[in-house]
């Protein structure tokens, strides 16, 4: 166990665990999702209420799942760095943030789109809809914060703690529709109940998610590679990968 | 930490509780004095805060319909923005002649210490925010009732405001850009405590029991108190080693 863990700080070990995994990821990914988008857009039933326009679900749930699991898999690595100074789990908070931020956005924007149709207005200050702003300010924090301190390791810590203490705000957009008497509708999937729609229209929509988580571990391996590389450039293990790459 | 005098004598006293708590004293009692000698910075976040609540009745409406509807919320952000553009001297000072690393050599736990600088920088940007509020809120006309639960809100409110900007300011210690990084961390983590201080003056007004509201701004405060002073002394830790 120990020795697994000691393996996941290497760059280097990770580097090519990621280079045989991310094939793997990408591809199985986009298949799940092209499935479930396909099959969400084209031939699932239309909803009795708000008739095609419903189907921007297929995006938008997605989007808003990854947006928030993103920070809290941020979160654990953060912890990771603060207590084990894991040089592998920084890389991991910085290249998923811009991804998380972007995500949050099209959560935000998607949302927006489907509120035109169904509640006639694209914004109000609903709070799912307030706090998933705060969540893309806080990406941006994130963001900011990593790129104006120059040194590495306090500026891993520094994001480290803002990665933390923004984690507040998680539970406060879990459970927005359930407090407070709000507009939006409350969640589409959890553990314990069976989803209020119909199998035609659940199963897509768990294949798009389950596709986009996949689609995203693609990302975070490449953008990690990418990090690494350009941190770890003076090693003789990066040099050795470029010369055979370059021949 | 055990540290030794040259003579052999520990340095602190062996008693750590009383020890903690008369260090936290005096670190507190320092700030104040420090303030108090400099008049006239403990007054600039209070003009400030005079200034942009002016500037919404001459920008937007002097109407009394629209005051008496936004004026809660006009003082709401007002408070919060200078305590913003207060909270970069919370550390900055000590962090450029060196008293912060003092501080944080100390036996004494480095987040006691963080937590009475933070209740310093309360009474000295916080409170006196709460003892202006009654006299801007008879300006944007609010009503008596409306008035009292305002600066309730804001009792409870600016302590916590304060509580989380120092991580803010202990994160942002040092770098170039500071001003600006530091409004873009905090903002995000004090719009919770924004929207539930305004949502009870605005139920106060329209007649509504606010005493869940206030009880949650209370759990906010717990939760501050309880949980920030060590996400700033960590973070001080990280600024200083960055030095």
């Amino acid at each position: 166990m120990w020795q697994i863990f000691h393996k996941l700080g290497s760059p280097k070990w990770f580097f090519g665990i990621a280079s045989a995994l991310m094939p793997w990821l990408l591809g199985i990914g986009v298949a799940l999702f092209m499935t479930g988008i396909v099959w969400g857009l084209v031939f699932a039933p239309q909803d009795y209420l708000q008739g095609n326009s419903y189907r921007i679900i297929f995006i938008h749930v997605p989007s808003a799942f990854l947006a928030q699991s993103v920070y809290i898999m941020m979160a654990v690595a953060a912890l990771v760095t603060l207590v084990w100074r894991m040089k592998l789990a920084d890389v991991f908070v910085r290249s998923a943030a811009p991804v998380g931020a972007v995500l949050t956005f099209l959560a935000l924007f998607t949302g927006a789109v489907w509120g035109k149709p169904t509640w006639g207005t694209w914004w109000i200050w609903d709070a799912r809809l307030t706090s998933m702003l705060i969540l893309l300010f806080l990406y941006f924090g994130v963001m900011a914060l990593g790129a104006a301190i120059s040194d590495e390791k306090s500026s891993a810590r520094a994001v480290a703690v803002l990665v933390l203490v923004g984690v507040v705000n998680i539970p406060i957009i879990k459970y927005s529709v359930e407090w407070w008497n709000t507009l939006h509708q409350p969640a589409t999937f959890k553990l314990t109940e069976k989803p209020s729609m119909p199998a035609e229209m659940w199963v897509p929509l768990l294949l798009s998610v389950l596709g986009l988580y996949l689609i995203f571990g693609w990302l975070a391996c490449l953008r990690m590679q990418t990090d690494i590389l350009a941190r770890e450039g003076r090693t003789r293990w990066v040099k050795e990968l470029v010369q055979a790459r370059g021949n | 930490m055990t540290m030794a005098s040259e003579t052999g004598l520990p340095i602190c006293t062996p008693d750590m509780s009383v020890g903690t708590l008369s260090a936290m004293k005096a670190v507190f009692v320092r700030d104040l004095k420090i303030a108090l000698r400099q008049p006239q910075d403990l007054l600039n976040p209070l003009l400030f805060f005079v200034m942009v609540v002016t500037l919404f009745p001459l920008g937007v409406s002097p109407e009394v319909s629209f005051l008496r509807e936004a004026g809660s919320g006009i003082l709401w952000v007002a408070a919060l923005l200078s305590v913003l553009l207060s909270l970069d001297h919370l550390f900055r000072h000590d962090f450029d002649d060196g008293t912060l690393e003092q501080l944080v050599l100390q036996p004494q736990p480095l987040f006691l210490l963080v937590l009475a600088k933070s209740l310093a920088h309360w009474v000295l940007t916080g409170l006196p925010l709460v003892l202006l509020a009654p006299v801007l809120g008879v300006m944007v006309h609010l009503e008596g009732n409306s008035i009292a639960v305002l600066c309730l809100t804001l009792l409870i409110g600016t302590p916590v405001l304060s509580l989380i900007g120092s991580i803010g300011a202990a994160l942002t210690l040092g770098l170039r850009s500071a001003g600006v990084l530091l409004s873009l961390l905090i903002i995000p983590l004090y719009i919770p405590v924004l929207i539930f201080g305004t949502g009870t003056v605005m139920a106060a007004s329209e007649g509504a029991p606010v005493g869940g509201q206030l009880a949650l701004m209370g759990a906010f405060l717990v939760l501050a108190l309880t949980l920030a002073p060590f996400a700033s002394a960590a973070a001080l830790r990280i600024s200083l080693s960055n030095s």
